[in-house]
């Protein structure tokens, strides 16, 4: 049986002005997987990633990290996890390089053998050159390659990445995707919350929802955009038309000469709506998703309420 | 960790300690070498000269031992308070508290960097005391405990202050209301028998007393208190703040919601 990269059991948290951020939250992330871990503003999601990572005591329930206790084998769980944390979390009057070596010796990794690490992944973040630099002076998008650069420094098991491309550039966004996906490729289990839906679309297997501190969804991405029963796709033309043509039942709707919506149920085909299209001689240039699919089920599972939607599937 | 492992921890804590203070010597090592040599100017040599001599030295020699101390006590405080609130207040407190680093090594860690600057400022300090004053120092290994020791009191106190500190106004508070009126009424300036009764039974209650004594007899050989009685005082005071900021770290107060 596979071990689990992390395993939790109904955790709760309930902060000492009374606040309970976390009600009861269960998850299982596979090792080696790409999971996401989303929610709404204020659902948990970074209690429970504190919790995990030691920077908040929990007030109950059980954590594992590759089958290691937090409660027993507290140090062993902290030197297999690597954080990325929301918020900045350095010190802005540090060099770079420094910040790295620093982190590498809270580990126990001799400054020599730090060294090495500091530049293997400044490089691969594109910060060797910034490395005499005080970290007060990179950019933010510099400043959350850093984060990436300190947390993988020890080389850790689990990479857990709160919001890592928020105020990213789409270039840089799209660099670290592809770092990402590299070192998850390489075997590093990789724990994702972000806002971006369609990154963890894009990224991720499996898919935990939290929201008021529970948890209302967890399985398997595909799994999950399987519910979604119906699809609308932009489908732009090559010449304009004045009208829509009759495509036997497909919901079309005209956005302007060259711009048709068209609602497809997943059971239909599209090879299906071109061919009719092409009998009306209307040539499709392209087409795209008018919507992220993972956004759409995620704003109707919110709409629609919570733990009821639970449906307890493991992926 | 293995115990080779916490030392590098150790020694990383340390010296990212003593260079944060290096780097801004300007602001940490230069103004007690400034106070210093005022006080020397306006207490020792101007009003000084009018008082004559206390246990049998100068007013000036006598001042010094004092005077050193403070300085270190200060500093110790000032390095560690500031060091670790700072760090709370940029969140990269997280950097260790997330690592698999005890919670005694981070301790010892921010402590051997406030005793690092006691000792950099009270070496210092003894520097511009020289130009005034030409003491001899009367017992090398009792000088040196009361120095170190009466650093790390203070380190883990400025510890302790601020982990419990919520806003940079809190890691003022203790300094100017308790930390400076202890030292001023520790014996600086004056020596106790020169006191009232009363108020030299009170004085006794002042734990730096024992401190600023103890030093004096290390560099002079005269104390208002017994040196033995001081060294015992101040260790146990060493063990109840280490004991309390342990517990402080491993129960994350301060320090985790």
């Amino acid at each position: 049986m596979p071990t689990n990269a992390l395993t939790i059991k109904a955790l709760r948290k309930t902060y000492r002005n009374g606040t309970q951020a976390l009600c009861g939250v269960d998850l299982d992330v596979k090792e080696g997987d790409f999971f996401a871990l989303l929610g709404p503003n204020g659902a948990g999601k970074s209690t429970t990633i504190g919790i995990i990572s030691s920077l908040v005591n929990k007030t109950s329930g059980s954590v594992q990290v590759f089958g290691h206790d937090l409660d027993t084998e507290s140090a062993t769980v902290r030197s297999l996890i690597g954080l990325v944390p929301q918020e900045y979390n350095f010190n802005i009057f540090e060099p770079v390089g420094e910040i790295l070596i620093n982190q590498a010796g809270f580990y126990g990794i001799s400054r020599h053998e730090a060294s090495q690490r500091a530049e293997k992944y400044l490089r691969k973040l594109e910060l060797w050159d910034k490395r005499f630099d005080m970290a007060k002076e990179l950019s933010g998008g510099m400043k959350r390659r850093l984060m990436i650069a300190r947390a993988l420094v020890h080389e850790p098991k689990l990479l857990i990445l709160d919001e890592p491309t928020a105020g990213v550039d789409i270039e840089i966004r799209h660099s670290m995707w592809e770092f990402m996906r590299e070192i998850n490729a390489n075997g590093t289990t990789i724990i994702l919350t972000t806002h971006y839906l369609e990154e963890a679309e894009s990224l991720c297997n499996n898919i935990a929802i939290i929201n008021k501190g529970v948890t209302i969804e967890h399985t398997s991405m595909r799994t999950l955009l399987d519910r979604l029963h119906i699809e609308t796709f932009i489908l732009y033309l090559e010449e304009g038309i004045s009208e829509l043509p009759v495509c036997g039942d497909y919901q079309l709707r005209l956005i302007d000469g060259n711009t048709i919506e068209a609602d497809i149920a997943h059971s239909r085909s599209l090879n299906e709506l071109y061919q009719m299209l092409s009998d009306c001689n209307i040539k499709v240039l392209s087409m795209r998703n008018k919507t992220n699919r993972l956004e759409q089920l995620f704003v109707s599972m919110m709409r629609n309420g919570n733990a009821d939607n639970y449906r307890g599937g493991r992926a | 960790m293995n115990f080779s492992q916490q030392l590098i921890a150790f020694n990383t804590i340390m010296v990212r300690e003593f260079l944060r203070f290096i780097r801004i010597w300007i602001q940490t090592i230069i103004p007690p070498a400034i106070t210093v040599a005022l006080y020397f100017i306006i207490f020792g040599q101007l009003i000084g000269s009018q008082i004559g001599d206390i246990d049998g030295y100068r007013y000036m020699d006598y001042i010094v031992p004092g005077l050193i101390l403070m300085a270190v006590i200060t500093n110790s405080y000032a390095n560690v308070v500031s060091s670790f609130f700072s760090a709370k207040f940029h969140k990269s407190i997280e950097e260790m508290i997330i690592s698999p680093l005890p919670n005694y090594i981070i301790l010892a860690g921010y402590i051997s960097g406030g005793v690092a600057r006691g000792v950099t400022v009270g070496i210092t300090v003894t520097g511009v005391s020289m130009f005034f004053s030409d003491f001899q120092i009367h017992s090398l290994g009792i000088t040196l405990a009361v120095f170190v020791l009466t650093s790390i009191l203070f380190s883990t106190a400025g510890l302790i202050n601020a982990a419990y500190a919520r806003s940079f106004d809190d890691i003022t508070i203790i300094p100017t209301f308790v930390l400076t009126p202890l030292t001023y009424l520790g014996g600086i300036f004056y020596s106790i028998k020169m006191l009232p009764e009363f108020w030299q039974t009170v004085s006794q209650g002042n734990p730096i007393l024992y401190m600023i004594n103890a030093f004096r007899y290390g560099l002079l050989g005269v104390s208002d208190i017994n040196v033995t009685t001081a060294l015992i005082i101040i260790i146990a005071f060493i063990v109840i703040l280490f004991s309390f900021a342990l517990r402080m770290l491993n129960r994350g107060i301060g320090i985790k919601p």
